[in-house]
Protein backbone atom coordinates (compact mmCIF):
# COMPACT_ATOMS: atom_id res chain seq x y z
CA UNK A 1 0.00 0.00 0.00
CA UNK A 2 1.32 3.32 -0.90
CA UNK A 3 0.97 6.08 1.50
CA UNK A 4 1.18 9.37 -0.38
CA UNK A 5 0.63 12.50 1.45
CA UNK A 6 -1.90 14.74 -0.75
CA UNK A 7 0.32 17.34 -1.50
CA UNK A 8 2.79 15.10 -2.76
CA UNK A 9 0.35 13.40 -4.87
CA UNK A 10 -0.68 16.69 -6.43
CA UNK A 11 2.96 17.42 -7.48
CA UNK A 12 3.00 14.35 -8.95
CA UNK A 13 0.06 15.31 -10.74
CA UNK A 14 1.30 18.52 -11.66
CA UNK A 15 4.61 17.53 -13.22
CA UNK A 16 2.99 14.55 -15.05
CA UNK A 17 0.50 17.79 -16.34
CA UNK A 18 3.54 19.88 -16.70
CA UNK A 19 5.36 17.11 -18.52
CA UNK A 20 2.38 16.09 -20.87
CA UNK A 21 1.78 19.44 -21.90
CA UNK A 22 5.01 20.41 -23.26
CA UNK A 23 5.01 16.54 -25.31
CA UNK A 24 1.49 17.91 -26.72
CA UNK A 25 3.03 21.24 -27.27
CA UNK A 26 5.37 19.32 -28.99
CA UNK A 27 3.71 17.39 -31.27
CA UNK A 28 1.20 19.94 -31.99
CA UNK A 29 3.89 21.42 -34.18
CA UNK A 30 4.28 18.44 -36.23
CA UNK A 31 0.29 18.03 -36.17
CA UNK A 32 -0.14 21.38 -37.50
CA UNK A 33 2.40 20.83 -40.28
CA UNK A 34 0.94 17.56 -41.47
CA UNK A 35 -2.73 19.01 -41.12
CA UNK A 36 -1.91 21.73 -43.12
CA UNK A 37 -0.17 19.46 -45.91
CA UNK A 38 -2.98 17.41 -45.70
CA UNK A 39 -5.76 19.65 -46.39
CA UNK A 40 -3.79 21.04 -49.35
CA UNK A 41 -3.28 17.53 -50.59
CA UNK A 42 0.62 17.04 -49.87
CA UNK A 43 1.99 14.74 -46.92
CA UNK A 44 4.05 16.96 -44.51
CA UNK A 45 7.02 16.41 -42.96
CA UNK A 46 8.09 12.74 -43.30
CA UNK A 47 11.76 12.63 -43.55
CA UNK A 48 12.98 12.88 -40.09
CA UNK A 49 12.16 9.01 -38.88
CA UNK A 50 9.29 7.29 -39.18
CA UNK A 51 6.79 9.30 -40.63
CA UNK A 52 8.47 12.26 -39.95
CA UNK A 53 7.74 11.50 -36.32
CA UNK A 54 11.22 12.55 -35.24
CA UNK A 55 10.34 16.32 -36.74
CA UNK A 56 9.77 17.86 -33.59
CA UNK A 57 13.42 17.04 -32.35
CA UNK A 58 15.29 18.16 -35.58
CA UNK A 59 12.80 21.31 -35.18
CA UNK A 60 14.10 21.57 -30.67
CA UNK A 61 18.06 21.22 -32.61
CA UNK A 62 17.47 23.91 -34.70
CA UNK A 63 15.77 26.55 -32.49
CA UNK A 64 18.82 25.77 -29.86
CA UNK A 65 21.37 26.04 -32.03
CA UNK A 66 20.30 29.53 -33.96
CA UNK A 67 21.98 32.65 -32.88
CA UNK A 68 20.10 34.56 -30.15
CA UNK A 69 19.74 38.07 -31.59
CA UNK A 70 19.17 41.19 -29.59
CA UNK A 71 17.44 43.79 -31.56
CA UNK A 72 19.62 47.62 -31.07
CA UNK A 73 17.53 49.79 -28.77
CA UNK A 74 15.67 46.57 -26.83
CA UNK A 75 15.55 46.67 -23.01
CA UNK A 76 17.48 43.28 -22.93
CA UNK A 77 15.92 42.49 -19.83
CA UNK A 78 11.87 42.63 -20.83
CA UNK A 79 12.85 41.08 -24.20
CA UNK A 80 14.22 38.22 -22.95
CA UNK A 81 10.64 38.29 -20.02
CA UNK A 82 8.50 38.20 -22.65
CA UNK A 83 8.74 34.77 -23.80
CA UNK A 84 9.91 33.48 -20.76
CA UNK A 85 6.31 34.98 -19.33
CA UNK A 86 4.00 33.70 -22.21
CA UNK A 87 5.52 30.18 -21.28
CA UNK A 88 4.82 30.80 -17.80
CA UNK A 89 1.58 31.61 -17.76
CA UNK A 90 0.60 28.72 -20.53
CA UNK A 91 2.03 26.08 -18.14
CA UNK A 92 0.09 28.00 -15.43
CA UNK A 93 -3.25 27.33 -16.64
CA UNK A 94 -3.12 23.57 -17.02
CA UNK A 95 -3.15 23.41 -12.92
CA UNK A 96 -6.76 23.36 -12.24
CA UNK A 97 -7.93 21.29 -14.78
CA UNK A 98 -9.50 17.87 -13.69
CA UNK A 99 -8.16 15.16 -15.92
CA UNK A 100 -9.98 12.56 -14.51
CA UNK A 101 -12.03 11.29 -11.66
CA UNK A 102 -10.64 9.89 -8.29
CA UNK A 103 -8.18 6.83 -8.20
CA UNK A 104 -7.83 5.02 -5.12
CA UNK A 105 -4.71 2.60 -3.73
CA UNK A 106 -6.12 0.60 -0.48
CA UNK A 107 -7.52 3.73 1.39
CA UNK A 108 -5.94 6.83 -0.45
CA UNK A 109 -8.13 7.96 -2.88
CA UNK A 110 -7.26 10.84 -5.20
CA UNK A 111 -8.11 13.07 -7.74
CA UNK A 112 -6.04 13.27 -10.98
CA UNK A 113 -6.26 17.05 -10.79
CA UNK A 114 -2.86 19.11 -9.90
CA UNK A 115 -4.94 21.42 -7.83
CA UNK A 116 -8.82 21.70 -6.62
CA UNK A 117 -9.60 25.56 -6.28
CA UNK A 118 -13.40 26.50 -5.57
CA UNK A 119 -12.27 29.60 -8.27
CA UNK A 120 -11.13 27.24 -10.64
CA UNK A 121 -12.67 28.81 -13.24
CA UNK A 122 -11.11 32.07 -12.51
CA UNK A 123 -7.79 31.01 -12.37
CA UNK A 124 -7.89 29.81 -15.62
CA UNK A 125 -9.18 32.99 -17.06
CA UNK A 126 -6.96 35.10 -14.50
CA UNK A 127 -3.74 33.43 -15.99
CA UNK A 128 -4.65 33.46 -19.48
CA UNK A 129 -5.52 37.41 -19.06
CA UNK A 130 -1.54 37.15 -17.75
CA UNK A 131 -0.31 35.73 -20.92
CA UNK A 132 -1.23 38.68 -23.02
CA UNK A 133 1.20 40.64 -21.10
CA UNK A 134 4.51 38.07 -22.21
CA UNK A 135 3.20 39.30 -25.91
CA UNK A 136 2.58 42.83 -24.69
CA UNK A 137 5.97 43.08 -23.39
CA UNK A 138 8.33 40.85 -25.88
CA UNK A 139 6.59 43.26 -28.66
CA UNK A 140 7.11 46.64 -26.68
CA UNK A 141 10.63 46.17 -26.01
CA UNK A 142 11.90 44.46 -29.21
CA UNK A 143 11.98 48.79 -30.44
CA UNK A 144 10.45 47.58 -33.84
CA UNK A 145 7.60 49.09 -34.87
CA UNK A 146 6.03 45.88 -36.84
CA UNK A 147 6.18 44.19 -32.66
CA UNK A 148 4.68 47.04 -31.59
CA UNK A 149 1.70 47.00 -33.63
CA UNK A 150 1.26 43.26 -32.84
CA UNK A 151 1.80 43.83 -29.27
CA UNK A 152 -0.89 46.37 -29.12
CA UNK A 153 -3.12 44.44 -31.20
CA UNK A 154 -3.03 41.31 -29.27
CA UNK A 155 -4.04 43.47 -26.24
CA UNK A 156 -7.23 44.92 -27.25
CA UNK A 157 -8.40 41.88 -29.20
CA UNK A 158 -7.85 39.81 -25.71
CA UNK A 159 -9.34 42.44 -23.90
CA UNK A 160 -12.48 42.41 -26.04
CA UNK A 161 -12.80 38.92 -26.87
CA UNK A 162 -12.50 38.06 -23.00
CA UNK A 163 -15.21 40.08 -22.65
CA UNK A 164 -17.29 37.93 -24.56
CA UNK A 165 -15.88 34.93 -23.41
CA UNK A 166 -16.56 35.70 -19.55
CA UNK A 167 -20.62 36.56 -20.10
CA UNK A 168 -20.74 33.00 -22.01
CA UNK A 169 -18.74 31.68 -19.66
CA UNK A 170 -21.83 33.10 -16.66
CA UNK A 171 -24.09 31.27 -18.10
CA UNK A 172 -22.72 27.87 -17.71
CA UNK A 173 -21.94 29.15 -13.89
CA UNK A 174 -25.28 30.13 -13.29
CA UNK A 175 -26.38 26.34 -14.01
CA UNK A 176 -23.75 24.64 -12.44
CA UNK A 177 -23.53 27.75 -8.78
CA UNK A 178 -19.77 27.13 -8.80
CA UNK A 179 -16.69 28.17 -10.70
CA UNK A 180 -14.78 24.74 -9.27
CA UNK A 181 -13.95 22.93 -12.92
CA UNK A 182 -14.11 19.27 -11.17
CA UNK A 183 -18.03 20.28 -9.65
CA UNK A 184 -18.84 21.60 -13.05
CA UNK A 185 -17.78 17.92 -14.40
CA UNK A 186 -19.44 16.24 -12.34
CA UNK A 187 -22.24 17.69 -12.26
CA UNK A 188 -22.89 16.76 -15.90
CA UNK A 189 -23.20 12.97 -15.31
CA UNK A 190 -24.42 12.15 -12.18
CA UNK A 191 -25.19 8.32 -11.83
CA UNK A 192 -29.05 6.71 -12.27
CA UNK A 193 -30.16 9.67 -14.05
CA UNK A 194 -30.48 10.61 -17.60
CA UNK A 195 -27.91 14.13 -17.67
CA UNK A 196 -26.71 15.77 -20.84
CA UNK A 197 -23.52 17.32 -21.35
CA UNK A 198 -23.45 21.04 -21.45
CA UNK A 199 -23.34 21.44 -24.70
CA UNK A 200 -26.78 20.55 -24.82
CA UNK A 201 -28.06 23.08 -23.04
CA UNK A 202 -25.43 26.14 -24.05
CA UNK A 203 -25.43 25.57 -28.35
CA UNK A 204 -24.78 29.07 -28.16
CA UNK A 205 -22.68 29.90 -25.41
CA UNK A 206 -20.60 27.63 -26.82
CA UNK A 207 -20.44 28.70 -29.92
CA UNK A 208 -19.13 31.92 -28.73
CA UNK A 209 -16.80 30.76 -26.57
CA UNK A 210 -15.13 28.85 -28.91
CA UNK A 211 -15.03 31.79 -31.37
CA UNK A 212 -13.41 33.74 -28.16
CA UNK A 213 -11.36 31.01 -27.36
CA UNK A 214 -9.72 31.40 -30.95
CA UNK A 215 -8.89 35.04 -30.46
CA UNK A 216 -7.63 34.29 -27.44
CA UNK A 217 -5.42 31.73 -28.72
CA UNK A 218 -3.98 34.05 -32.01
CA UNK A 219 -5.31 31.72 -33.71
CA UNK A 220 -6.54 32.20 -37.72
CA UNK A 221 -8.72 33.84 -38.36
CA UNK A 222 -7.67 36.07 -35.30
CA UNK A 223 -4.20 35.58 -35.88
CA UNK A 224 -3.83 39.83 -36.34
CA UNK A 225 -1.24 40.30 -33.59
CA UNK A 226 1.38 38.00 -35.99
CA UNK A 227 -0.35 37.93 -39.10
CA UNK A 228 2.60 37.33 -41.25
CA UNK A 229 1.37 39.57 -44.50
CA UNK A 230 1.23 42.29 -42.52
CA UNK A 231 3.09 42.80 -39.92
CA UNK A 232 6.37 40.59 -40.89
CA UNK A 233 6.08 38.48 -37.55
CA UNK A 234 3.91 40.47 -35.57
CA UNK A 235 4.97 40.40 -31.68
CA UNK A 236 8.20 38.09 -32.46
CA UNK A 237 9.36 39.65 -35.37
CA UNK A 238 12.86 40.18 -33.69
CA UNK A 239 12.76 36.76 -32.05
CA UNK A 240 15.13 33.93 -33.15
CA UNK A 241 16.10 31.37 -31.40
CA UNK A 242 14.75 29.54 -28.53
CA UNK A 243 13.11 32.76 -27.54
CA UNK A 244 10.89 32.35 -30.40
CA UNK A 245 10.58 28.78 -29.68
CA UNK A 246 9.07 29.81 -25.94
CA UNK A 247 6.61 32.13 -28.03
CA UNK A 248 5.43 29.56 -30.37
CA UNK A 249 5.42 26.72 -27.57
CA UNK A 250 3.48 28.82 -25.08
CA UNK A 251 0.70 29.03 -28.45
CA UNK A 252 0.10 25.32 -28.88
CA UNK A 253 -0.15 24.88 -24.88
CA UNK A 254 -2.62 27.67 -24.52
CA UNK A 255 -4.71 25.95 -27.38
CA UNK A 256 -4.43 22.88 -25.67
CA UNK A 257 -5.74 24.57 -22.85
CA UNK A 258 -8.39 26.05 -24.68
CA UNK A 259 -9.76 22.92 -26.11
CA UNK A 260 -9.57 21.25 -22.43
CA UNK A 261 -11.11 23.78 -20.84
CA UNK A 262 -14.22 23.77 -23.63
CA UNK A 263 -14.15 20.17 -22.93
CA UNK A 264 -14.33 20.21 -19.47
CA UNK A 265 -16.99 22.77 -19.34
CA UNK A 266 -19.13 21.77 -22.36
CA UNK A 267 -18.19 18.40 -23.36
CA UNK A 268 -18.57 16.67 -19.85
CA UNK A 269 -14.69 16.54 -19.10
CA UNK A 270 -13.83 13.41 -17.97
CA UNK A 271 -17.43 11.40 -17.98
CA UNK A 272 -18.37 9.41 -20.92
CA UNK A 273 -21.90 7.79 -21.50
CA UNK A 274 -23.10 4.77 -19.75
CA UNK A 275 -19.93 5.05 -17.45
CA UNK A 276 -21.96 4.11 -14.44
CA UNK A 277 -23.83 1.14 -16.30
CA UNK A 278 -20.48 -0.18 -16.72
CA UNK A 279 -19.24 0.53 -13.79
CA UNK A 280 -22.37 -1.20 -11.97
CA UNK A 281 -22.15 -3.67 -14.77
CA UNK A 282 -18.42 -4.50 -13.86
CA UNK A 283 -18.92 -5.15 -9.75
CA UNK A 284 -22.45 -6.58 -9.97
CA UNK A 285 -21.83 -9.18 -12.90
CA UNK A 286 -17.89 -9.46 -13.29
CA UNK A 287 -17.35 -9.73 -9.15
CA UNK A 288 -14.73 -6.57 -9.76
CA UNK A 289 -14.25 -4.72 -6.41
CA UNK A 290 -16.27 -1.84 -6.47
CA UNK A 291 -12.44 0.76 -6.19
CA UNK A 292 -11.10 -1.25 -9.04
CA UNK A 293 -13.98 -1.09 -11.29
CA UNK A 294 -13.92 2.84 -10.54
CA UNK A 295 -10.40 3.27 -10.96
CA UNK A 296 -10.76 1.24 -14.54
CA UNK A 297 -13.58 4.17 -15.41
CA UNK A 298 -11.29 6.87 -14.20
CA UNK A 299 -8.59 5.72 -17.14
CA UNK A 300 -10.88 5.41 -19.60
CA UNK A 301 -12.57 8.82 -18.91
CA UNK A 302 -9.27 10.32 -18.77
CA UNK A 303 -8.62 8.90 -21.94
CA UNK A 304 -11.64 10.03 -23.15
CA UNK A 305 -11.20 13.79 -21.85
CA UNK A 306 -7.83 13.47 -24.26
CA UNK A 307 -9.83 11.92 -27.49
CA UNK A 308 -11.88 15.47 -26.47
CA UNK A 309 -9.09 17.95 -26.44
CA UNK A 310 -7.16 15.97 -29.21
CA UNK A 311 -10.43 16.77 -31.62
CA UNK A 312 -10.31 20.16 -30.49
CA UNK A 313 -6.74 20.93 -31.38
CA UNK A 314 -7.54 19.32 -34.76
CA UNK A 315 -10.67 21.60 -35.15
CA UNK A 316 -8.19 24.54 -34.13
CA UNK A 317 -5.64 23.51 -36.73
CA UNK A 318 -8.75 22.57 -39.47
CA UNK A 319 -10.25 26.13 -39.25
CA UNK A 320 -6.98 27.52 -39.39
CA UNK A 321 -6.36 26.09 -42.83
CA UNK A 322 -9.49 26.95 -44.22
CA UNK A 323 -10.06 30.26 -43.14
CA UNK A 324 -9.23 33.60 -44.02
CA UNK A 325 -8.03 35.81 -41.40
CA UNK A 326 -10.49 38.55 -40.36
CA UNK A 327 -9.49 42.74 -40.97
CA UNK A 328 -9.18 44.38 -37.97
CA UNK A 329 -11.88 46.11 -38.20
CA UNK A 330 -14.05 43.30 -38.59
CA UNK A 331 -11.90 41.57 -35.76
CA UNK A 332 -13.53 44.48 -33.49
CA UNK A 333 -16.79 44.57 -35.17
CA UNK A 334 -17.35 40.36 -34.54
CA UNK A 335 -16.07 41.08 -30.72
CA UNK A 336 -18.18 44.33 -29.60
CA UNK A 337 -21.30 44.68 -31.54
CA UNK A 338 -22.18 40.68 -32.06
CA UNK A 339 -20.51 38.41 -29.87
CA UNK A 340 -21.17 41.03 -26.40
CA UNK A 341 -25.00 41.15 -27.28
CA UNK A 342 -25.49 37.45 -27.95
CA UNK A 343 -23.47 36.57 -24.96
CA UNK A 344 -25.90 39.03 -22.41
CA UNK A 345 -29.15 37.62 -24.69
CA UNK A 346 -27.51 33.95 -23.93
CA UNK A 347 -27.56 35.16 -20.43
CA UNK A 348 -31.40 36.18 -20.25
CA UNK A 349 -32.45 32.88 -21.91
CA UNK A 350 -30.75 30.74 -19.70
CA UNK A 351 -32.11 33.51 -16.66
CA UNK A 352 -35.33 32.48 -18.21
CA UNK A 353 -35.00 28.62 -18.57
CA UNK A 354 -33.47 28.12 -15.28
CA UNK A 355 -36.44 30.34 -13.81
CA UNK A 356 -39.15 28.10 -15.49
CA UNK A 357 -37.14 24.94 -14.25
CA UNK A 358 -36.65 23.54 -17.97
CA UNK A 359 -32.98 23.33 -17.14
CA UNK A 360 -30.84 23.65 -13.94
CA UNK B 1 -15.35 40.36 -75.23
CA UNK B 2 -16.81 37.06 -73.37
CA UNK B 3 -14.35 34.53 -73.31
CA UNK B 4 -16.29 31.84 -71.55
CA UNK B 5 -19.46 30.90 -70.00
CA UNK B 6 -18.18 31.01 -66.56
CA UNK B 7 -18.56 34.11 -65.74
CA UNK B 8 -20.88 34.70 -62.47
CA UNK B 9 -23.38 37.45 -63.00
CA UNK B 10 -23.57 39.34 -59.20
CA UNK B 11 -25.99 40.94 -58.33
CA UNK B 12 -25.18 43.90 -55.30
CA UNK B 13 -28.03 43.43 -53.07
CA UNK B 14 -27.89 43.28 -48.96
CA UNK B 15 -26.63 39.67 -47.64
CA UNK B 16 -29.37 37.33 -45.84
CA UNK B 17 -29.02 36.81 -42.05
CA UNK B 18 -27.63 33.53 -42.91
CA UNK B 19 -24.91 35.36 -44.71
CA UNK B 20 -24.55 37.39 -42.47
CA UNK B 21 -24.17 34.84 -39.73
CA UNK B 22 -21.07 33.62 -41.40
CA UNK B 23 -21.48 29.98 -39.80
CA UNK B 24 -22.90 28.45 -43.10
CA UNK B 25 -19.92 29.53 -45.13
CA UNK B 26 -17.69 28.59 -42.19
CA UNK B 27 -18.87 25.10 -42.19
CA UNK B 28 -19.45 25.16 -45.93
CA UNK B 29 -15.87 25.80 -45.94
CA UNK B 30 -14.51 23.08 -43.55
CA UNK B 31 -16.60 20.55 -45.37
CA UNK B 32 -14.32 21.82 -48.37
CA UNK B 33 -11.21 21.22 -46.54
CA UNK B 34 -12.27 18.49 -45.05
CA UNK B 35 -13.00 16.76 -48.58
CA UNK B 36 -9.14 17.93 -49.48
CA UNK B 37 -8.07 15.98 -46.17
CA UNK B 38 -8.99 12.30 -47.48
CA UNK B 39 -8.33 12.89 -51.14
CA UNK B 40 -5.34 11.68 -52.77
CA UNK B 41 -1.84 13.30 -52.25
CA UNK B 42 -0.38 14.72 -54.93
CA UNK B 43 3.36 14.72 -53.69
CA UNK B 44 6.01 12.62 -55.45
CA UNK B 45 8.59 11.02 -52.82
CA UNK B 46 11.30 11.79 -54.38
CA UNK B 47 14.34 10.33 -54.03
CA UNK B 48 12.45 6.98 -53.48
CA UNK B 49 9.84 7.25 -55.63
CA UNK B 50 10.25 8.83 -59.21
CA UNK B 51 8.07 10.59 -61.71
CA UNK B 52 7.89 8.55 -64.48
CA UNK B 53 9.57 10.64 -67.68
CA UNK B 54 8.38 11.06 -71.27
CA UNK B 55 9.88 8.72 -73.69
CA UNK B 56 10.55 11.98 -75.57
CA UNK B 57 11.94 13.46 -72.28
CA UNK B 58 15.44 15.01 -73.08
CA UNK B 59 18.18 14.33 -70.35
CA UNK B 60 21.59 13.76 -69.83
CA UNK B 61 23.63 12.92 -73.09
CA UNK B 62 25.36 9.92 -74.20
CA UNK B 63 28.21 8.82 -76.87
CA UNK B 64 27.06 6.04 -78.10
CA UNK B 65 29.48 2.96 -79.35
CA UNK B 66 28.77 0.69 -82.40
CA UNK B 67 28.12 -3.05 -82.33
CA UNK B 68 32.02 -3.68 -81.77
CA UNK B 69 32.05 -1.61 -78.97
CA UNK B 70 33.94 1.46 -80.97
CA UNK B 71 33.13 5.14 -80.22
CA UNK B 72 31.32 6.56 -82.73
CA UNK B 73 32.58 10.14 -82.59
CA UNK B 74 34.51 11.34 -85.14
CA UNK B 75 35.14 14.58 -83.33
CA UNK B 76 33.59 16.57 -86.84
CA UNK B 77 32.69 19.56 -84.64
CA UNK B 78 28.77 19.55 -86.27
CA UNK B 79 27.17 19.36 -82.47
CA UNK B 80 29.31 21.97 -81.23
CA UNK B 81 28.61 24.18 -84.11
CA UNK B 82 24.58 23.47 -83.64
CA UNK B 83 24.77 23.81 -79.87
CA UNK B 84 22.81 27.48 -79.16
CA UNK B 85 24.18 27.30 -75.66
CA UNK B 86 28.05 26.83 -76.99
CA UNK B 87 28.07 24.17 -74.54
CA UNK B 88 29.85 21.52 -76.31
CA UNK B 89 34.29 21.84 -76.61
CA UNK B 90 35.94 18.75 -78.21
CA UNK B 91 39.75 17.79 -79.44
CA UNK B 92 40.09 16.13 -82.04
CA UNK B 93 42.99 13.47 -82.96
CA UNK B 94 44.04 11.01 -85.80
CA UNK B 95 43.77 7.44 -84.56
CA UNK B 96 47.16 5.31 -84.34
CA UNK B 97 47.71 1.90 -85.93
CA UNK B 98 46.72 -0.24 -82.82
CA UNK B 99 43.57 2.19 -82.30
CA UNK B 100 41.36 0.34 -84.69
CA UNK B 101 39.27 -1.48 -81.76
CA UNK B 102 38.99 1.76 -80.03
CA UNK B 103 37.66 4.08 -82.32
CA UNK B 104 35.34 3.52 -85.64
CA UNK B 105 36.84 6.19 -87.72
CA UNK B 106 40.57 7.39 -88.48
CA UNK B 107 39.41 10.65 -86.44
CA UNK B 108 37.90 10.81 -83.08
CA UNK B 109 37.54 12.54 -80.10
CA UNK B 110 40.63 13.29 -77.49
CA UNK B 111 38.66 15.02 -75.28
CA UNK B 112 34.75 15.90 -75.52
CA UNK B 113 33.24 17.71 -72.98
CA UNK B 114 29.73 18.79 -72.51
CA UNK B 115 29.14 21.82 -69.54
CA UNK B 116 26.01 20.72 -68.00
CA UNK B 117 25.26 24.20 -66.75
CA UNK B 118 25.05 26.06 -70.22
CA UNK B 119 23.28 22.93 -71.98
CA UNK B 120 19.67 23.61 -72.49
CA UNK B 121 18.91 20.71 -73.37
CA UNK B 122 17.41 21.20 -76.67
CA UNK B 123 18.32 18.06 -78.26
CA UNK B 124 20.01 20.36 -81.79
CA UNK B 125 23.45 18.43 -81.15
CA UNK B 126 21.78 14.66 -81.47
CA UNK B 127 20.04 15.87 -84.46
CA UNK B 128 23.19 17.30 -86.11
CA UNK B 129 25.46 14.38 -85.74
CA UNK B 130 26.11 12.86 -88.92
CA UNK B 131 27.24 9.45 -86.95
CA UNK B 132 24.72 9.18 -84.51
CA UNK B 133 27.12 9.20 -81.60
CA UNK B 134 25.54 11.58 -79.71
CA UNK B 135 21.99 10.98 -77.78
CA UNK B 136 20.00 12.27 -75.24
CA UNK B 137 18.77 9.85 -72.89
CA UNK B 138 15.32 10.30 -71.82
CA UNK B 139 15.51 8.15 -68.44
CA UNK B 140 18.80 10.49 -67.21
CA UNK B 141 19.02 13.70 -65.74
CA UNK B 142 22.26 15.60 -64.59
CA UNK B 143 21.96 15.13 -60.94
CA UNK B 144 22.91 18.06 -58.60
CA UNK B 145 26.38 18.56 -57.55
CA UNK B 146 28.34 21.27 -55.27
CA UNK B 147 31.18 22.54 -57.49
CA UNK B 148 30.73 24.12 -61.30
CA UNK B 149 33.53 21.93 -62.32
CA UNK B 150 31.33 18.92 -61.64
CA UNK B 151 28.73 20.03 -63.99
CA UNK B 152 31.55 19.82 -67.26
CA UNK B 153 31.05 15.95 -68.29
CA UNK B 154 34.10 14.97 -69.81
CA UNK B 155 34.50 11.59 -71.79
CA UNK B 156 34.82 9.62 -68.49
CA UNK B 157 30.69 10.28 -67.59
CA UNK B 158 29.52 10.57 -71.25
CA UNK B 159 30.92 7.90 -73.33
CA UNK B 160 28.60 4.65 -73.19
CA UNK B 161 30.30 2.15 -70.77
CA UNK B 162 31.29 -1.07 -72.89
CA UNK B 163 29.83 -4.18 -71.67
CA UNK B 164 32.19 -6.52 -70.94
CA UNK B 165 31.44 -9.41 -73.31
CA UNK B 166 32.54 -6.62 -75.79
CA UNK B 167 35.85 -6.03 -74.65
CA UNK B 168 38.97 -6.69 -76.29
CA UNK B 169 42.57 -6.66 -74.79
CA UNK B 170 44.47 -5.59 -77.47
CA UNK B 171 42.43 -6.52 -80.42
CA UNK B 172 41.71 -10.29 -78.98
CA UNK B 173 38.21 -10.60 -77.33
CA UNK B 174 37.58 -11.41 -73.70
CA UNK B 175 36.85 -15.22 -72.99
CA UNK B 176 33.44 -15.55 -71.20
CA UNK B 177 35.43 -15.81 -67.77
CA UNK B 178 37.39 -12.73 -68.26
CA UNK B 179 34.53 -10.95 -69.16
CA UNK B 180 33.12 -12.17 -66.08
CA UNK B 181 35.34 -11.18 -63.89
CA UNK B 182 35.49 -7.83 -64.95
CA UNK B 183 32.11 -7.36 -64.97
CA UNK B 184 32.29 -8.51 -60.96
CA UNK B 185 35.39 -6.25 -60.65
CA UNK B 186 33.34 -3.11 -62.30
CA UNK B 187 30.23 -4.46 -60.01
CA UNK B 188 32.18 -4.04 -56.77
CA UNK B 189 33.38 -0.27 -58.03
CA UNK B 190 31.55 2.43 -56.56
CA UNK B 191 30.02 4.36 -59.34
Amino acid sequence: MIELPALGWQSIVIFVVFALSLLIATYCTYAERVIAAFLQDRVGPDRAGPYGLLQPLADAVKMFTKEEFFPGGANKALFIFGPCLAMITALMSSAVIPFGNNVSFGNNSFFLQGIEVNVGMLWVFGVVSLGVYGVMIGGWASNNKFSLLGAVRAASQNISYELAMGMSLIAVLMMSGTLSLREITLQQSVAGEWHFWNIVKQPLGFIIFCVCAFAETNRTPFDLPECETELVGGYHTEYSSMKLGLYLFAEYINIFVASAVMSVLYFGGFNFPFQYELRDWLVSSQGWELASAQNLITVLGTVGLFAKIFGFIFFFMWVRWTLPRFRYDQLMRLGWTILIPLAVVNILITGGLILFGVIQ
Amino acid sequence: MQLTNRAKKLEKKPMTLAERAYLPAIFQGLSITMRHFFMKKATVRYPEEVRPFSPVFRGLHVLKRDEQGRERCTACGLCAVACPAEAITMVAGERKKGEEGLYREEKYAISYEINMLRCIFCGLCEEACPKAAVYLQPDKIAPPRYERDEFIYGKDRLVEPVSPDARSVRGIQLTPEQADALRNKLAQQPA
